[in-house]
């Protein structure tokens, strides 16, 4: 068993899980969401897996670092936080209809890591800017921020799926009540931008001891800026002014639009300091 | 829905008697400004990573033609994060979080501090998430370890009794309703961080070639000097690279100098800089430094004969047979001769006797580059010992302190705001005719009334165990 050989596995083993989750969505099967719930469960076991064994094949190479310091060790980690979290809300709030919104994001991340031929697979040794301990504080919080807005993005197209109320036997109304996604949007916005805020202040710290400058106003950190402002008027919004259903939910996708061009548009269309993932 | 909603705002409907300093205070105090502030940051800030950021005039007449450099000055987009517009954007933010968390702050100041703590009962007895279960013992007793596990539960109890109810209220996290303000504060506070640093500090970048010192650091907007207190010197600049050809590790030695004594020796590297009486070095960039002399050959081409010497970087050699001078005169790491570059250049000027001299080069990798010139003399470098710059940004930032005070209390305040709650509960024991006794528990909270069912449907459950076993 090697990391590639686990990583692989977990993609298809993702891919499995959505499969599970649109039959359920598809033909209202009880055992199909359940079924759905224990591949993705195994998808994430063989994803920390993976990603624990490369660790050690980092060492075994003699470089020894995290891995979290490229595009396909961030998606392959991306994964990991977004399936972690959808897991524990499932856990949480029994509520298993809108995996279907969520399982597609989990396979897909991990999916383009492995099958896009730009993105390389190889270990790497850290250049000497990404040798530091913030690093793993940085990534990680980051991609929990990430993936907190991730569930919420998936939790918000169910509004413009799901009539408020739908009629009895529709697909639709296997779906979680507008309450409840409403609260479960909100906690997990609430959950990414309490990450985001860390992830974009261990950033600036760390910044602050390579280079001398907490803030430079490079793409990255003005595009992770401006996701922070579209989450905080999504809570300025909601708490102060009551808006919710889909006008929220508009926001809520807005922002994981940012989040989507921090993390890719950013490395694909503009150049930067943050050219590592 | 939008834009109307949330009663509490009331209070702050413009009357047509306003004076005009409360209709200021009431415009600046509006979540509705704040929410378009941040819009516009979030929008203007996109400029800024798509228009090209503090480049030359010429790079932006080439980009974007004439016409738009025109604009992009007007507007000074190009470095826009320091317009006057957009510094006047975050003015508005700061002025309105101010007046914002001032109103608010003085409308629920006794709700936080409260001389005396009051309960309604009937508030908490009409909520909907009331949990009520009936236990047939004697109220009295109910009454005191339903007090003392209320007191163990949540916090110290109040009591009261309304005709034969007891009734037992207590509260945690009353104090949590301060994180806002905290969350609030923390952004005025790195602001201003941020601020004291532009004014008191710069950022400076130097270049020291090994064996050089020097105490003037050039600040990176605007080249002025900066003269430090002290002397910093390059002893030795290194760099390693991995098998893949990636570098590994840059590493500076630098001592520093004061009052002409050597106060210390340390390496610094990127991620580990060098902090010394509030001015902070770092390892930022590094180069070829002109070598002090090279190893340079000369071929006769009339006697055949080739004579090898050592010529120190300005120094004038007399050519073999009287035949004139050369001048070693310097170095470039690229030399770009016809669109190509042939690397690491010497040059040097050649004074042939009775003629006028001439510049030639030496690419050191292509030895028989002034061969192909055909003259008397061909020269070549046979050998030089290299030698790096380093590269170090210099900066002082008093601000920087304020700056992660910030950043902690918006960390702080943002966990207290979003996952901490003002909780108050009640329990009424109500002896109900035939022995019986009614216990009713329910609670309150400023956050998510879902979290607060979940958790009355828990504590009831624990409540009955306990007072049914007791």
């Amino acid at each position: 068993m090697n990391s590639s050989l686990a990583l692989s596995s977990a993609t298809f083993i993702y891919g499995l899980a959505t499969v599970f989750y649109i039959g359920f969505f598809a033909f209202k099967k009880e055992i199909l969401a359940r079924t759905g719930f224990f591949v993705l469960a195994a998808g994430l076991l063989l994803n920390t897996a993976g990603i624990g064994l490369r660790w050690v094949e980092s060492y075994q190479m003699g470089y020894g670092r995290a891995p979290f310091s490229n595009m396909y060790e961030s998606l392959v980690f991306f994964s990991w936080t977004m399936a972690m979290l959808y897991i524990f809300v499932e856990l949480k709030y029994r509520e298993q209809g809108f995996g279907v919104f969520i399982s597609p994001l989990i396979f897909l991340a991990i999916a383009y890591a492995s099958f896009d031929p730009g993105i390389s697979s190889r270990i790497n040794p850290l250049i000497p800017a990404l040798k530091s301990n913030w690093l793993i504080a940085h990534v990680v919080t980051c991609f929990l921020g990430y993936a907190g807005f991730a569930v919420a993005f998936g939790l918000s197209i169910i509004y413009f799926v799901k009539p408020k109320q739908p009629d009895k036997g529709a697909i639709a109304s296997r779906l979680p009540a507008w309450e409840l996604i409403d609260e479960l949007t909100y906690q997990m916005v609430v959950f990414g931008f309490l990450f985001l805020t860390i992830g974009i202040i261990t950033g600036a710290v760390w910044a602050n001891s390579a280079w001398g400058k907490y803030w430079s106003w490079d793409p990255k950190e003005t595009w992770s800026l401006i996701t922070w402002f579209v989450y905080a008027i999504f809570m300025h919004l909601r708490l102060m002014r009551g808006w919710q259903g889909r006008n929220l939910a508009l926001v809520s996708i807005a922002g994981f639009m940012a989040v989507l061009f921090t993390y890719f548009g950013v490395n694909f269309l503009l150049s930067g300091l943050h050219s590592y993932g | 829905m939008p834009w109307n909603h949330k009663p509490e705002n009331e209070r702050k409907k413009l009357k047509k008697q306003d004076s005009i300093p409360r209709q200021i205070w009431v415009f600046f105090c509006s979540v509705k400004l704040t929410v378009y502030t941040l819009v516009l940051l979030a929008v203007t800030s996109i400029i800024g990573t798509v228009v090209l950021q503090n480049g030359a005039p010429q790079q932006y007449v080439d980009l974007y033609g004439k016409g738009i450099y025109n604009l992009i000055q007007v507007f000074q987009i190009g470095d826009m994060y320091h317009a006057w517009w957009f510094l006047l954007l975050l003015l508005l933010l700061c002025i309105n979080i101010t007046v914002c968390s001032v109103e608010r702050l003085s409308l629920i100041w006794k709700t936080i501090f409260p001389k005396q703590l009051r309960f309604n009962p009937d508030r908490f007895l009409k909520s909907r998430t009331k949990q009520t279960f009936v236990v047939p013992q004697d109220a009295q007793k109910l009454a005191r370890s339903s007090e003392a596990w209320l007191n163990s539960r949540v916090g110290q109890v109040h009591r009261q009794k309304d005709e034969n109810t007891f009734l037992l209220y207590s509260e945690k996290g009353r104090w949590t309703r301060l994180g806002v303000f905290v969350v609030h504060a923390s952004v005025l506070l790195l602001l201003a961080g941020a601020l004291i640093g532009a004014v008191f500090g710069f950022k400076a970048n130097v270049r020291i070639d090994e064996g050089g010192r020097t105490n003037q650091v050039f600040t990176a907007r605007t080249r002025e000097p900066v003269t430090l207190d002290f002397t910093i010197q390059c002893n030795e600049f290194e760099v390693k690279f991995y098998d893949t050809g990636a570098p590994e590790d840059f590493r500076s030695n630098l001592t520093i100098i004061e009052n002409g004594q050597e106060s210390f020796t340390k390496d610094i590297r990127v991620n580990h800089p060098l902090r010394y009486k509030g001015i902070n070095i770092f390892q930022s960039s590094y180069g070829t430094a002109t070598p002090n002399a090279a190893v340079v050959s000369i071929v006769d081409n009339v006697t055949g004969r080739e004579t090898t010497q050592t010529i120190r970087i300005g120094e004038t050699i007399g050519l073999p047979d009287d035949q004139g001078y050369f001048l070693l005169q310097g170095f470039l790491p690229h030399f770009d001769f016809r669109n190509n570059n042939l690397g690491e250049t010497f040059f040097g000027k050649v004074d042939l006797a009775n003629k006028q001299g001439f510049q030639i080069g030496l690419p050191v990798k292509f030895p028989t580059f002034d061969k192909m010139r055909k003259g008397r003399f061909a020269f070549a470098v046979k050998d030089f010992e290299k030698r790096y710059y380093t590269g170090l940004q210099v900066t002082k930032d008093p601000g920087v302190w304020y700056v992660y005070a910030g950043f902690i209390l918006m960390i702080l305040g943002c966990w207290v705001t979003f996952f901490m709650s003002h909780q108050s509960f009640l329990i009424a024991v109500q002896p109900q005719a035939g022995g019986q006794v009614t216990i009713h528990l329910a609670g309150k909270t400023n956050r998510s009334a879902r979290d607060m069912k979940l958790r009355l449907a828990r504590m009831a459950a624990q409540l009955e165990n306990q007072l049914t076993k007791g």
